[in-house]
């Protein structure tokens, strides 16, 4: 319908000189923010530093793109002058301000709901929040509700995407393999427009800038850039990618240079089982880890030596295999104030920090528990975790436990940070939910006591709280149900130019193996070893799910994924035939190791670990491939095409 | 408008429809089974694929006046009084599904091969899964859920 009458809408554009490419914007006058950062003195120690390393990675655009794309349903309502709509969001509910401001209401009268569980969004979603303003104006326009459903070739062309970067590294070295100094300049492409809550990709690593690594002195100019390409915004990873690619492959370069094996390298460089919490020069206090402990398991579960003894074997035969790692830190759970660091700390407005989630459990009068979330799930089983902690404080089953995973601005216990993002769950999501869970029970319990029945069912607590309040305790109200708000703690705003950009850290050590086909350029992952570190497990099953969803996007980042666009701008990858995706011959099947240092800090001791291998295995590929090649000019993705023209050269 | 008559998951319907109007948006739209999903509208995806005639397809290549006559089977139809398939129910063990938006048209794919005595291997489940795009589990687990029925 809404295509018939595009057929009859004329609209005339008059062309501008487009910019594409992310240099050629940095060279012009498309640069938005430059902000310089440096901790410690890395002039001083490169000048000192035996071995001075340069490096200069690219990151090309490309976008997680769920196989459901955007749909919104937004309902004006004349008489209350306000707006109800229902779409796919996934937070953070930053921007439902963000929308409200757009439409020009308070934010109580821009009601929107999520649905209990949609299509995967790995961040994408985040973005149908401009959409929902259209279709508002729409509605108030029209008076009629007002429906959209976003087609393929819409969502490719015009939903969202993750940044594209070019980085120069500077590393130095002692030539026993200490990383002494570290400098990063960064050029980020954010597309058309600097979009909410953009330029955050830049900034949501910003703690993490020395990675796994000790180094103390570290540098980073950060340029932000337009280019005449689809808006960036939340993606899987979200910085991580673009931050490791250059930080892990200037570490093989680096150790190429040194003549060390690359994971004795990580090895003499990360931060040590006893030195944690860890602060880093850039402010991120890292919670708890093992790094040594993962690096040495990773190996093992590879076999690294024979693998490269291997690899060697078959390049003095002719054949291109090559071996690489990766070693990240993965931050979870964002602080809310770490985008204001690109602002200049006299220019911030209010200080803004944390990040909370809350969480209501109502317990009816006939015992009946349910639990009402504003994580929006889109998958990844909160509806389980949750059950599975409430049954376990209050002493039932998780079947008795109803969750409802619907968000509705009215009427759920959210916050400004809420939604499904930064891998926030296991930390805030089900911190919020343990909290309210152990307020509950802590009701009970002295309802239990008040009434001389330690033993009393549960149907007789909330029989007695709703059908005779006057037997509960003095003072205490009646009905039986806790909201409770949790906010990961050591989130404070941005201090100057240091900020903790994230409650909490997992690490992750991927080992590729690769090999290239000399004639089409076809790159094959022979091996994949994955090891993780994302605390304590809440629900194993799940968190398997994570770090193979996550590889499959890092991996189809590193080999297969990419928006490209033509001089004119114009997309040339607007279908799925053109942007390829890959499906199940395409991808390894990865070996998982798990360790678990539970995080001192949260509640559960529970880590994010959604993201860990779409920021380490970009990194990890490209270093096999290098390997593999005996090059160090390789940028990803490493598509047949690409790498045959790289073969060529 | 063009009358079809056309069965699904055992039900005849007789409607009146555009002939632009595809099989996807047919079902979805018009027989509210939306189960169905569409991810692309050019067939790459897989979400939308059903068994016409017995044979998996792209209801998103269709048209619903192509369907008249046919019989159809969608993900609605696989589960007979309530209870799911030995299929779903390992999707279900196997955690072969995150979000779902692939896993009908997956399901039906994998339902056809096995109707068909296959799969044998893993390699034709690998190879099965070449026509659909799943974002959330990098497939192993679907191959596992699959392998696990067929006795792969």
């Amino acid at each position: 319908m809404a295509e018939d009458a595009l057929e009859l809408v004329d609209v005339e554009y008059e062309p501008l000189e487009p910019v594409v490419d992310l240099l050629a914007a940095a060279e012009g006058d498309a640069c938005v923010s430059d902000r310089s950062f440096a901790y410690g003195d890395v002039d001083a120690a490169l000048a000192a530093a035996d071995v001075v390393v340069r490096h200069r990675v690219r990151f090309h655009r490309w976008s997680c793109t769920p196989v459901e794309c955007y749909g919104v349903v937004a309902q004006w309502n004349e008489a209350e002058e306000s707006l109800t709509a229902w779409a796919n969001f996934q937070g953070p509910f930053t921007l439902h301000s963000v929308a409200a401001a757009a439409l020009g209401l308070p934010g109580a009268r821009l009601r929107l709901v999520t649905p209990p569980d949609s299509g995967g969004s790995f961040g994408i979603k985040s973005a149908v929040f401009a959409y929902v303003v259209l279709m508002g104006l729409a509605s108030r326009k029209l008076g009629v509700p007002v429906r959209w459903i976003e087609d393929r070739l819409e969502h490719l062309a015009g939903s969202s995407a993750a940044t594209g970067r070019s980085t120069q590294v500077e590393a130095g070295f002692t030539t026993d393999g200490e990383l002494v100094a570290l400098r990063y300049d960064a050029v980020e492409d954010v597309g058309a427009y600097v979009r909410a809550p953009e330029p955050a990709t830049l900034y949501r690593m910003h703690g993490s800038l020395s990675g796994g690594y000790r180094v103390r002195n570290v540098a980073a100019r950060n340029r932000v850039v337009l280019t005449n390409t689809v808006p960036s915004g939340l993606n899987r990873g979200f910085g991580g990618p673009q931050l490791y690619l250059a930080l892990e492959r200037t570490m093989d370069v680096a150790a190429g240079r040194l003549e060390l094996d690359p994971a004795e390298l990580r090895r003499r460089n990360l931060v040590r089982a006893d030195d944690f919490p860890y602060e880093t020069p850039s402010g991120a206090l890292y919670d708890s880890g093992d790094y040594e402990g993962c690096l040495d398991d990773a190996l093992a579960h590879a076999g690294w030596d024979a693998r490269r003894a291997e690899a060697t074997a078959a390049r003095a035969g002719g054949r291109l295999v090559g071996v690489g790692m990766a070693c990240v830190v993965e931050p979870s759970i964002s602080n809310m104030g770490y985008i204001t660091l690109a602002e200049p700390s006299a220019e911030r407005g209010l200080p803004k920090s944390g990040n909370a989630e809350g969480c209501t459990i109502t317990v009816s009068p006939l015992g009946g528990i349910t639990v009402t979330l504003t994580t929006t799930p889109q998958g990844q089983g909160h509806r389980t975790v949750a059950a599975q902690i409430v049954a376990d404080r209050l002493g039932v089953e998780p079947q008795d436990v109803t969750v409802l995973s619907e968000s509705d601005t009215s009427t759920s216990p959210w916050t400004v940070s809420s939604g499904n993002y930064s891998s926030r769950f296991s930390g805030v999501g089900a911190g919020a939910v343990a909290v309210a869970a152990e307020r509950l029970a802590e009701r009970m319990a002295a309802i239990r006591e008040h009434l001389g029945d330690p033993d009393a069912s549960l149907r007789r607590v909330a029989g007695t709280a709703h059908w005779n309040p006057e037997s509960l305790p003095p003072g205490m109200d009646a009905g039986l149900a806790v909201t409770a708000y949790y906010a990961a703690p050591n989130l404070l705003p941005p201090d100057g130019d240091r900020v903790a950009s994230s409650a909490a850290h997992g690490f992750v050590v991927d080992v590729a193996v690769v090999e290239v086909d000399r004639d089409t350029g076809r790159v094959s992952v022979l091996d994949y070893v994955t090891v993780h570190d994302a605390g304590r497990l809440l629900n194993p099953l799940l968190a398997e799910g994570q770090v193979r969803g996550g590889l499959a996007h890092g991996a189809a980042a590193a080999l297969f994924e990419r928006l490209v666009w033509d001089d004119d701008g114009n997309l040339l990858t607007a279908s799925f035939m053109d942007y390829s995706c890959p499906t199940a011959p395409d991808l390894p099947t990865p070996r998982i190791g798990h360790r678990e240092s539970p995080s001192p800090f949260l509640p559960l001791g529970a880590k994010g670990l959604g993201e860990g291998p779409t920021m380490s295995a970009p990194a990890a590929i490209a270093n096999a491939v290098a390997d593999a090649l005996g090059r160090d000019d390789v940028d990803p993705p490493f598509t047949p095409g690409r790498v045959w023209e790289l073969l060529e050269r | 408008m063009t009358e079809i008559a056309v069965t699904v998951n055992g039900r005849l319907y007789r409607e009146a429809v555009e002939d632009r109007l595809l099989l996807s948006d047919f079902l979805r739209g018009r027989l509210g089974l939306t189960g169905t999903h569409v991810g692309c509208e050019h067939g790459v995806c897989g979400a939308c694929t059903v068994r016409f005639d017995g044979v998996a397809a792209r209801s998103c290549l269709l048209f619903a006046v192509q369907a008249d006559g046919a019989e159809i089977v969608t993900v609605e139809g696989l589960a007979r009084n309530g209870a799911l398939t030995p299929l779903q129910e390992a999707f279900r063990s196997h955690h072969a599904l995150q979000c779902g938006f692939c896993t009908p048209g997956i399901l039906i794919a994998a339902d056809e091969l096995l109707s068909r005595g296959g799969p044998t291997s893993r390699e034709e489940i690998v190879d099965l899964l070449s026509g659909h795009l799943c974002r959330c589990t990098g497939y192993t687990p679907i191959v596992d859920a699959i392998a696990e029925v067929a006795g792969a």
